[in-house]
């Protein structure tokens, strides 16, 4: 069979601190045996497991910090 | 759901430069001396309504004034020297990073215990005051993204492709039922609001105005073109978390199925966003123009400056129990 590999081959962009970013539209299967789909031009797939809406990224993976005191002025570049 | 498709007449003056350009473009009476644009607070609601209502002539217009006036060469000198003022206020109050990672690189840290307004709403906002953050935000989502598809034709390369991609998807991937704008109508309807292009003008503040005025400033102006990249990027970013606490506030109040959805799809579709703006559009940008990195930073940090003020408003307001609106919803 001749096909061309190069048009079939599905893209997937992978960073270590994000999402994968596969070009969609996507129909995923879950552990459970559902699917969900996603038509959008590109999605962005949860890699860190703490999504709430996954397998879809929710931003989940950010670094989060407790806010600075307003004591401490270090961080006042004011 | 059908959104009116009727453009709204004039807005009420809010001080004498918003008063004089109203009445020249009804034709009745001349334009305001540039001496009065030049004592006007810059972000105060005279100038910002004047100025709103300049823009507004590139997008949807106003039901009472001719479409010509579009490219009236004395409105536009007019706006020119108001758009001055604006953009001197917002280099004075953004903070500077000086580079555009660093800016974004803030957006991209998650408080822990933040005091935002789309907190405040997930926790004890009550449907009265979701009316009122729809209102005063109505003025941009519905015409949600319009803005900066002005900036598509000053972008090539990478940075065309990944921005013009996002515009798609605001624009519903090709499917009207999709655009955001009209999610956002939808959501409106459900919140019990009017759901018409301009309706809630008179009701929103003079810095719920500022943040769709910085959107037509940048993306009106070649020139602007790294601010409104940067801009967009620090809508884009700061957008999925927002959308999840929003989305819980109209679940916890039972505010309606499609205001639910609204901010649902905002959080998926943004997170996707975010990553396209900022490794596409933002870098690609910035491999063709390096030069403008200190415009795509200062994108980033006008719109953090007038996104706070407009929390300060809102949150000021209700924590005494009072509305941030200028006339009632």
């Amino acid at each position: 069979m001749v096909y061309d590999s190069d048009e079939r081959r599905c893209r997937i962009v992978a960073r270590r601190a994000g999402p994968l970013l596969v070009e969609g539209p996507v129909e995923v299967t879950l552990e459970d045996g559902t699917t969900v789909t996603s038509d959008r031009f590109r999605v962005a797939l949860c890699t860190c497991r703490r999504s709430r809406t996954y397998p879809w990224c929710d931003t989940s993976h950010r670094k989060s910090e407790r806010p600075v005191p307003p004591h401490d002025v270090t961080r006042s570049d004011s | 759901m059908d959104v009116p498709s009727r453009e709204p007449t004039l807005p009420c003056a809010r001080g004498r430069i918003s008063a004089a350009i109203g009445g020249y473009l009804r034709n009745t009476g001349p334009l305001p001396d540039e001496q009065a644009v030049l004592r006007a607070a810059p972000l105060g609601d005279d100038l910002q309504l004047a100025l709103y209502v300049c823009y507004e002539l590139h997008y949807r217009g106003f039901a009472d004034v001719d479409a010509d006036r579009e490219w009236d060469p004395d409105l536009l000198n007019v706006r020119a020297a108001v758009e001055q003022r604006f953009l001197e206020a917002l280099r004075d109050g953004a903070p500077r990073h000086g580079r555009a990672d660093e800016a974004l690189e803030e957006l991209l840290v998650e408080p822990v215990d933040g005091s935002g307004v789309s907190r405040f709403l997930q926790h004890e906002g009550e449907l009265w005051q979701l009316r009122e953050y729809a209102a005063q935000r109505s003025l941009y989502h519905l015409k949600e993204a319009d803005p900066h598809a002005w900036v598509l034709p000053r972008l090539w390369g990478r940075a065309k492709a990944g921005m013009a991609a996002v515009e798609f998807d605001e624009f519903g991937g090709g499917r009207a039922d999709r655009v955001h704008a009209r999610l956002f109508a939808e959501l409106m309807a459900d919140l019990d609001l009017n759901t018409s292009y301009g309706h809630y003008l008179d009701a929103a503040g003079a810095e719920a105005l500022a943040i769709v005025n910085m959107m037509s400033l940048f993306g009106l102006h070649r020139a602007l073109r790294g601010a409104l990249v940067g801009h967009f990027a620090a809508v884009e970013i700061t957008s999925s978390p927002g959308s999840r606490r929003l989305a819980q506030a109209m679940r916890r109040t039972g505010a309606g199925p499609a205001a639910e959805h609204f901010y649902d799809e905002h959080v998926e579709a943004d997170a996707v966003h975010e990553q396209v703006v900022r490794w596409e559009v933002v870098a690609g940008l910035l491999e063709e123009e390096p030069h403008l990195d200190g415009d795509v930073a200062f994108g980033v940090e006008a719109t953090t400056y007038l996104e706070d003020r407009l929390a300060e408003r809102l949150l000021g307001a209700w924590r005494t129990g009072e509305s941030s609106l200028r006339i009632p919803v």
